[in-house]
């Protein structure tokens, strides 16, 4: 290992084990030899992929955001609420920054995410050189993926329809639905993005 | 996962006298300050990231405390209002036979945050103090840790959702409690924990700088 030029080497981010990084085939991956973290996964055309993918989910979380998102009605009367107003929930008295928090989870950390991959990926994709401080915004969404929880906030709303069931009827908005495939759709992405192959683009461009 | 491999053998990036950018994984003479390919900040496996480890934790159970003291809800139905915890809220759902909700908000609020706050402890205690590497078992309960404990912000979105949409005037109306907020961060806080944690951590044998 002492004679592999160091830009070859590639340390395991979880257990540090030294491995010597080359080109792999489409569909073959490579995993850490101690830990057994993936590594590298390259995939055929995964950039435009991540891209269609990315903006795919940005125009559901349009829609998940505009569109009502659950009505409830019991003993004659109703009320509607879309995702906008589940987080301002919160907004009276000293509970109001968990309002504006529970809005960066559940749609401003994922928008944010989406547009710092279309950003980065978008000229790779099409063989140009990256655009300027493309590495702090690609590093950014790295860091930002467990902070975006919009799948967790399906599954709540789950938990909250139980809850309700025998107090009242509640009837699901297109929002719910948006919500849902946006759940789908981002795990499909997150399945196409390979770390290094992606650095590795970034640099060489 | 992989029981009989032989770690002994497999060279670490730090006995290389290099630092591994946790980021992108290219690596580095030790002492470089950033990775020339992503720009990370370079970060050398070091007990001393510990102490971040601990901070978050502390004031994450600081914040579990009125978390679990203080409403999550208070609803208003025809006149009587009702405050529910945490806790309360479990044993209610329970009472109304809500097995399986009553399950999920119990693993989500109870079960999770506590066993997320002994598992970080123990993991910053073995690698802080242990004779030998921790190996797979402990990455394994790291990695358990790092998914599941953004989940418990469940609980969070749950009382989102029921404050927005049960505001029917003097039939029903739900209101978020104080707990609410310090739930969300107590969920935060150990989230940073856990994410200051150095996996490559476990790893390290023997101490070798300290001695024994
Ligand atoms: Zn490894
Ligand atoms: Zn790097």
């Amino acid at each position: 290992m002492n004679d592999t030029p160091i830009h070859e080497l590639m340390a395991c981010p979880k257990c540090d084990a030294l491995h010597r990084a080359r080109h792999l085939a489409p569909q073959e991956r490579a995993t850490c030899a101690r830990c057994g973290a993936l590594l590298i996964a390259p995939r055929v055309r995964s950039f435009l992929h991540v891209v269609a993918l990315s903006f795919t989910a940005m125009i559901l979380m349009v829609g998940a955001v505009f569109f009502p998102f659950l009505k409830i009605s019991t003993q004659g009367m109703s009320h509607a609420s879309s995702v906008f107003e589940v987080a301002m929930a919160f907004s009276e008295g000293w509970l109001a920054p968990l309002s504006f928090a529970v809005m960066a989870l559940i749609v401003g950390l994922p928008v944010l995410r989406f547009s710092a991959l279309i950003y980065t990926l978008w000229p790779l994709a099409n063989g140009r050189p990256a655009w300027p401080h493309a590495r702090r915004i690609f590093r950014l969404a790295d860091q930002l993926e467990p902070w975006s929880m919009a799948e967790i906030f399906v599954i709540g709303t789950g938990v909250a329809l139980v809850k309700l069931a025998g107090l009242a009827t509640v009837s699901l908005g297109p929002a719910f639905w948006a919500f849902g495939a946006l759940i789908i759709v981002t795990a499909l992405k997150n399945a196409f993005l390979s770390q290094w192959t992606i650095w590795d683009a970034i640099g060489q461009s | 996962m992989g029981r009989n491999r032989t770690e002994l053998s497999v060279p670490t990036a730090r006995d290389a006298g290099l630092t591994g950018c946790t980021s992108c994984g290219r690596v580095w003479p030790m002492g470089t300050e950033h990775c020339g390919r992503c720009g990370a900040r370079l970060r050398p496996v070091d007990r001393s990231a510990l102490q971040a480890v601990w901070a978050w934790w502390a004031a994450g159970l600081i914040c579990y405390i009125p978390a679990n003291l203080y409403p999550m809800l208070r609803t208003a139905t025809l006149g009587h209002e009702q405050t529910n915890t945490i806790l309360g809220g479990v044993i209610e759902l329970f009472a109304h036979h809500n097995y399986l909700v009553a399950a999920i908000v119990f693993i989500a609020s109870v079960l999770i945050p506590v066993s997320k706050f002994i598992a970080i402890a123990y993991l910053a205690l073995a690698v802080g103090n242990e004779q030998r590497a921790g190996g797979h078992r402990h990455l394994l309960l790291y990695e358990i840790v790092e998914f599941i404990g953004r989940w418990s912000m469940i609980d969070v979105f749950v009382v989102a959702i029921l404050s927005a949409l049960v505001q029917l005037g003097a039939v029903a109306a739900i209101h978020p409690g104080p707990a609410a907020v310090s739930f969300a961060l107590s969920v935060a806080l150990t989230m940073l924990s856990a994410q200051s944690f150095d996996p490559r951590l476990i790893w390290r044998g023997p101490a070798r700088t300290e001695g024994p």
